[in-house]
């Protein structure tokens, strides 16, 4: 039995804790996910999503808990060196890519992750047919572009290189934080597309954070929904299979009435006593 | 003529100011201030190890050097103690200022009679090429001193814009220019960023340093004052150059930066040789690149969109 891609345990992150602004982003997380699963993550706005993300990559301090990848604790890694065994995308397709550079810099610099890198040229003719070879898989003709910096390209035409790049070299796991919220709808279905053939040719182990509800009925083998730092929702396989656009929402109005109950309580308490 | 060879040669001499600056301003976008005391401290390098006898090419290079070592400790102090770059640079060159007036004794130091690199290439062209004691260039007698010097320093310049081209162009280059771009992805493909911009800082102050080193022999004295304006020469001079040479590709951008350092000094010769006093140059620089600066808002109103701007979300 192989250890899990991913196993978090206890996970709290907390934003400006003993101030009157604390905020509880993460509240004891535990999730476990299998390798080769495609975990698909929902929630309302500060709901921890994103956290959880960040959480996972280093790139948010933790106030308790562990994360381990492949059995590996990661716990005291900082986000640079987790990047070995992480491959991600972020919702902002401009974040993933460095706009000065030209698609083949771009990728020869993922190319080179989790690997030392020494001073030897970057592009020589053996690795730039690799890097073409990778690009023209991804039938959108930047092949022949691989000299134009990657600043000129359309969010789309990025991020969809932005996925090539996080999974050029083969990510233990690949975290995709709402990569297509701020793409217009063609884009979106492309870069979707994308996302599931190289999921699925890689077996990839993801976790896909997302705010559309057709992506996740239609996305994935599991579905999280988080709200207040917990996964509220966790429904894996036949849950999973079963689950429509419709039924989801429904699972969200009665996450949002239950906030409101206790906001009305709240007031009825304050009311009353204070 | 001399005045022509003198303002080319010159220009070479700081071309490596200009590329240190392209390193730091434009590889990392910061205004790194400690680049006013990397070229003095590289002119004051060079003068007290040539005044205690050194071998002018490793007093060159041990000031270029103690540049590397400058910017090392601006990289350290903002990376690990997180000083914003800025004040980080304002420290160093601060500190900078007593190790100079340590380094050289005093706040002057004159090379008169001392062998300089410019000495060393004139024995040489003597000895192995056999130039006459004078060559006539377009008609006007040049002393071949004048010559080698233009030539070497010719060669150092464009064998830093190479080498530095190639640099930018290795595994480690790209991911210097990744964290100086794009940190946020640089750390998601596994670039040690505060690593880069040590290293990136140490090269750009080693570069301007080599360059005060240059500048001190070729003037025939170094003082406290050399690099007061330093920074503001070689953004002037890089400006000049991505003007006219352009900012693709890589290589050419970089080529830029010399290219503007040697215009620049040409405009110097010609604006003092037209009158302007000397005293207002550093006037004049300054209004130059403020004027570069603002240049396309005052040519593209607000509200009227740039013509090939990209957009960013």
């Amino acid at each position: 039995m192989p250890e899990p891609a991913l196993s978090l345990r206890g996970v709290s992150q907390v934003f400006h804790p003993g101030t009157a602004n604390e905020v509880v982003a993460l509240d004891e997380v535990a999730l476990v996910l299998e390798r080769g699963s495609f975990t698909l993550v929902l929630g309302t706005n500060g709901s921890g999503k994103s956290s959880l993300l960040g959480a996972i990559a280093g790139s948010l301090p933790l106030a308790a808990g562990r994360v381990a990848v492949e059995g590996v604790d990661i716990t005291a890694w900082p986000e640079q060196r987790r990047a070995r065994l992480i491959g991600r995308v972020f919702q902002n397709p401009f974040a993933g890519t460095a706009a000065d550079l030209t698609i083949a810099e771009n990728l020869a610099l993922a190319e080179r992750r989790g690997k030392t890198r020494r001073f030897r040229r970057a592009l020589g003719p053996a690795r730039r047919q690799g890097l073409r070879d990778a690009v023209a898989g991804l039938g959108m003709g930047l092949e022949d572009r691989l000299d134009t910096p990657i600043g000129a390209l359309s969010g789309g035409q990025r991020q969809a290189l932005t996925l090539l790049m996080a999974t050029l070299v083969r990510p233990s796991l690949l975290l995709l934080d709402e990569h297509t919220a701020a793409l217009d709808p063609r884009s979106a279905d492309q870069v979707i597309r994308l996302t599931q053939g190289i999921v699925a040719e890689g077996r990839l182990t993801t976790l896909m954070v997302t705010h559309s509800m057709a992506q996740a009925a239609q996305l994935g083998d599991r579905v999280l929904v988080m709200h207040r730092g917990r996964v509220a929702y966790d429904l894996p396989g036949a849950a999973r299979q079963r689950l429509t656009e419709g039924e989801l929402l429904q699972l969200f109005d009665q996450l949002r009435w239950a906030d409101r109950v206790d906001e009305d309580a709240a007031a009825l308490l304050r009311e009353a006593y204070v | 003529m001399n005045l022509l060879l003198g303002a080319v040669t010159m220009g070479l001499v700081l071309a490596p100011l200009a590329l240190g600056i392209f390193v730091s301003y434009r590889v990392f976008q910061t205004l790194d201030l400690t680049a006013d005391g990397a070229f003095g401290v590289g002119a004051a390098l060079a003068a007290a190890l040539l005044q205690r006898g050194a071998p002018p090419l490793a007093a060159t290079v041990v000031a270029a050097g103690g540049g590397l070592v400058a910017g090392t400790v601006t990289g350290l102090l903002s990376t690990r103690l997180s000083v914003s770059t800025l004040l980080a640079g304002v420290l160093t060159s601060t500190a900078l200022y007593s190790a100079i007036l340590f380094i050289m004794g005093g706040g002057n130091l004159s090379l008169a009679s001392m062998d300089t690199l410019g000495g060393v290439v004139e024995r040489f062209a003597h000895r192995f090429l056999q130039l006459p004691n004078a060559v006539t260039l377009f008609g006007t007698s040049v002393s071949p001193g004048v010559v080698a010097m233009l030539g070497v320093t010719a060669v150092i310049a464009a064998g830093l814009v190479i080498g530095l081209a190639l640099l930018l162009a290795t595994d480690v280059g790209l991911a210097m220019r990744s964290a100086g771009t794009n940190p946020q992805m640089a750390r998601a493909v596994g670039v040690e960023v505060d690593r880069m911009v040590v290293l990136g800082l140490g090269l750009a102050n080693g570069l301007i340093a080599l360059g005060g080193a240059l500048f001190a022999q070729y003037q025939g004295f170094a003082n406290i004052e050399m690099g007061i304006g330093a920074l503001i020469m070689g953004v002037a001079s890089l400006l000049l150059g991505e003007a006219i040479v352009g900012r693709r590709p890589l290589g050419r951008w970089i080529a830029a930066a010399a290219v503007g350092a040697l215009v620049l000094r040409l405009l110097v010769a010609g604006a003092i040789r037209a009158g302007l006093p000397p005293n207002a140059l550093k006037l004049v620089t300054a209004l130059f690149v403020l004027a570069v600066l603002i240049a396309p808002r005052l040519v593209h109103r607000p509200g009227r969109p740039v013509q090939g701007a990209r957009s960013h979300a």
